[in-house]
């Protein structure tokens, strides 16, 4: 989707250009501009694997190791899912990223009215333990990572897949899970919220130490910036607010006593790639110099590796179109490479048909197709950051971080993130992004192929993947099993001792796997934690 | 009746987080001159009912991306016929089906407007279809 602005005169010829950060970009850059922004290699990029890691957090790059490629996936029952992910482990990729349907996303079972009509719809129906069982068959946990898409209830599955695991013979230790675990996010851009924000943020807490304890291969809290942007944020609010969002996580765990370098370089970052390169690949390397930074400097951890930027990049919904589907393709082709350009650790794209619903297995393995290719026929490895150098790129990555810095400065003016998102400022600034770019579609100045130019001509066919309430059925049905022929008093029991350690303020991980095994379900897991929270009640912003 | 403020209640029925279109299509309603009424999400059929009392609105505006437009559109309107409120409207938005703009209709929904609707056509639509 274009999103500058293009200022022609009366002959078509470009004026200026408008990145949507508000940068103007010149017809021609020279050696002069990077004296006028005070250019100092060392200062301002240094080597690759060298603070401030702007080019890259590994001094080999993806000479050392590929970008993971983990497309999101997951639908209908376990058992369904279960034979996807074969399918996808089966054909190269390398980790899993796993899509709950909203009722399990919301702490509702499959069985709640509040879950009709849901059950399975965009992503897998998760009840208990059972269903993890199933889903994770003949999977090798030990090898494969598993990105868990889950926030409000992160902690719950992070104790779920604990348990899985251990059923199946992996130890904690060895095992690799990144949950999502953003719940200001949610708040701000992606909906799944349930608790108020301080017991939320406790609860991202509670996940990032246990982890550090017990699972050391584990990333506890992927930062989304992704979903600020799909909401509207322009690329400059997008890591802005993830870096203070990240920074409300780490107040947090701080002040349970532990030491800044004891747990932040297990933070990772999931962030989007739609829309102008040039201003993309400035975002990246900008972001990954001012994370550096801000953990160095205004939280003083001393180990280099706790100042990585680590992330998934890609995703790029917000640019596909409805119109003219498989020009998506391409469209996301293109924003690989914006990711591949900017040092991603992984990278995962969505699928040209994501605008109806979500893919089908034939426009999954397109995605990945797309990824592979990129690294294998093109030549994305073969160099660390190839832009580094360029007047231009030097310049805007220069720009976009002095205007995140001025984006984290207002933020920091209001209190910081939670004030902030408590408050509704920060959804009422997105939104009236999000308006903005609309009026700019609707009335032509930010063009859209397929959309308000070139648009019209064939409708293209989309093999849609179907919906039926027969997963539902199946799922509700497996779920009156379990209630039937689990230990009832273990149930209890264990959900007793959540209670009694979720109003002590104990880290409730150790308490929800112990509930896990006893296979309580998701829903009443979060019964727990509703009667003792209660609901989050959303600023009104308008 | 002139200078009377058109009132609109957007509703987000459902688990669906999605707020992105709501909230653009509030900003335009509100910018076009109306009164404009957001319940936020996870709403269900009640609340949103209880709301449009309360606030006494001209139109019902859903926003629906989960692709559960129908059943819910069916039972806001038997809601509707049921507490009486036959001056309000309904319209509906979101990810819409060509194929399901005419059940709607059937339904008694007033106005659909499916995704890449212009605010204008939407806006037209409800100053020229308000009852009051």
């Amino acid at each position: 989707m274009g999103v500058a602005k293009y200022i022609k005169d009366e002959k078509d010829r470009i004026k200026d250009v408008v990145l949507q950060s508000g940068i103007h970009v010149k017809p021609l850059y020279k050696e002069e501009d990077l004296q006028n922004i005070g250019f100092d290699y060392a200062k301002d990029l240094g080597d690759s694997g060298q603070y401030p890691f702007t080019r890259g957090i590994h001094e080999q790059g993806f000479r050392s190791r590929e970008w993971t490629t983990r497309q999101y996936s997951g639908f209908g029952t376990p058992r369904e899912t279960n034979e996807r992910w074969k399918l996808l482990i089966s054909q190269g990729q390398t980790g899993l990223n796993v899509a709950f349907d909203l009722p399990t996303q919301m702490g509702y079972d499959s069985d709640d009215p509040m879950a009709e009509g849901e059950v399975g719809r965009v992503g897998m129906a998760v009840d208990s333990l059972k269903d993890f069982e199933i889903a994770f068959k003949d999977i090798a946990l030990n090898k494969i990572g598993s990105g868990l898409t889950i926030n409000a209830v992160a902690s719950i599955m992070v104790a779920m897949y604990q348990a899985v695991a251990e059923g199946y013979g992996f130890s904690k230790e060895q095992i690799s899970t990144t949950p999502q675990n953003d719940i200001l996010k949610e708040i701000v851009g992606r909906g799944a919220w349930i608790f108020p924000v301080e017991p939320a943020v406790r609860l991202i807490g509670d996940v990032i130490e246990y982890s550090v304890k017990e699972m050391p291969r584990a990333n506890p809290v992927s930062v989304c910036g992704y979903h600020i942007r799909e909401a509207g944020a322009n690329p400059v609010q997008e890591i802005a607010y993830a870096i203070q969002i990240a920074n409300a996580y780490i107040d947090n765990v701080l002040e349970r006593g532990y030491d800044i370098d004891d747990f932040v370089g297990r933070f990772s970052f999931n962030l989007d790639v739609f829309g102008n390169l040039w201003e993309q690949v400035a975002k990246f390397r900008a972001a990954r110099k001012l994370w550096a930074k801000n953990i160095k400097e205004k939280y003083g951890a001393k180990n280099q590796k706790s100042m990585f930027l680590r992330g998934i990049f890609g995703g790029g919904g917000g640019g596909l179109t409805k119109e003219q589907p498989e020009n998506n393709i391409a469209r996301s082709a293109y924003y690989a490479l914006a990711a591949a350009l900017s040092g991603a650790q992984t990278m995962a794209l969505c699928s040209y048909d994501e605008a109806y619903t979500i893919p089908t297995p034939h426009s999954a393995l397109i995605s990945l197709r797309t990824l592979q290719l990129l690294m294998d026929e093109v030549g994305l490895r073969d160099t660390v950051d190839p832009l580094a150098g360029s007047y231009f790129i030097e310049t805007l990555t220069k720009q976009m971080e002095e205007k995140i810095v001025e984006e984290m400065a207002k933020i920091d003016k209001v209190g910081g993130m939670v004030k902030a998102i408590s408050s509704g400022y920060i959804q009422k600034e997105v939104s009236l992004q999000a308006y903005e770019f609309e009026k700019g579609v609707q009335n032509g100045e930010l063009i859209k192929i397929g959309v308000n130019k070139y648009a019209g001509g064939e409708e293209g066919e989309v093999e849609l993947h179907e919906y039926t309430d027969e997963s539902a059925v199946e799922q509700i049905k497996n779920l009156k099993e379990l209630k039937r022929t689990r230990n009832d008093r273990e149930v209890v029991n264990t959900l007793k001792a959540l209670e009694k350690a979720t109003r002590d303020k104990v880290n409730v991980m150790p308490y929800l796997v112990d509930c896990c095994k006893a296979y309580a379900t998701v829903g009443e897991m979060t019964g727990v934690f509703r009667d003792a929270f209660g609901e989050f009640v959303e600023p009104n912003i308008f | 009746m002139p200078g009377k403020k058109i009132r609109i209640l957007v509703a987000k029925p459902g688990l669906d987080g999605h707020d992105r279109g709501a909230k653009v299509m509030a900003h335009a309603l509100k910018d076009a001159g109306m009164e404009v009424i957001y319940t936020g999400l996870h709403q269900t059929v009640p609340s949103i009912m209880k709301t449009a009392i309360e606030e006494d609105v001209d139109v019902i505006g859903l926003s629906i991306m989960s692709g559960a437009h129908i059943p819910i559109s069916k039972k806001i309107m038997e809601a509707v016929k049921e507490e009486g409120l036959d001056d309000v409207i309904v319209v509906v938005g979101g990810v819409i089906p060509t194929k399901d703009i005419s059940l709607l209709k059937d339904i008694g929904i007033s106005g659909v407007f499916p995704g890449g609707t212009s605010f204008e056509e939407s806006i037209k639509f409800i100053k020229e279809n308000v009852i009051n």
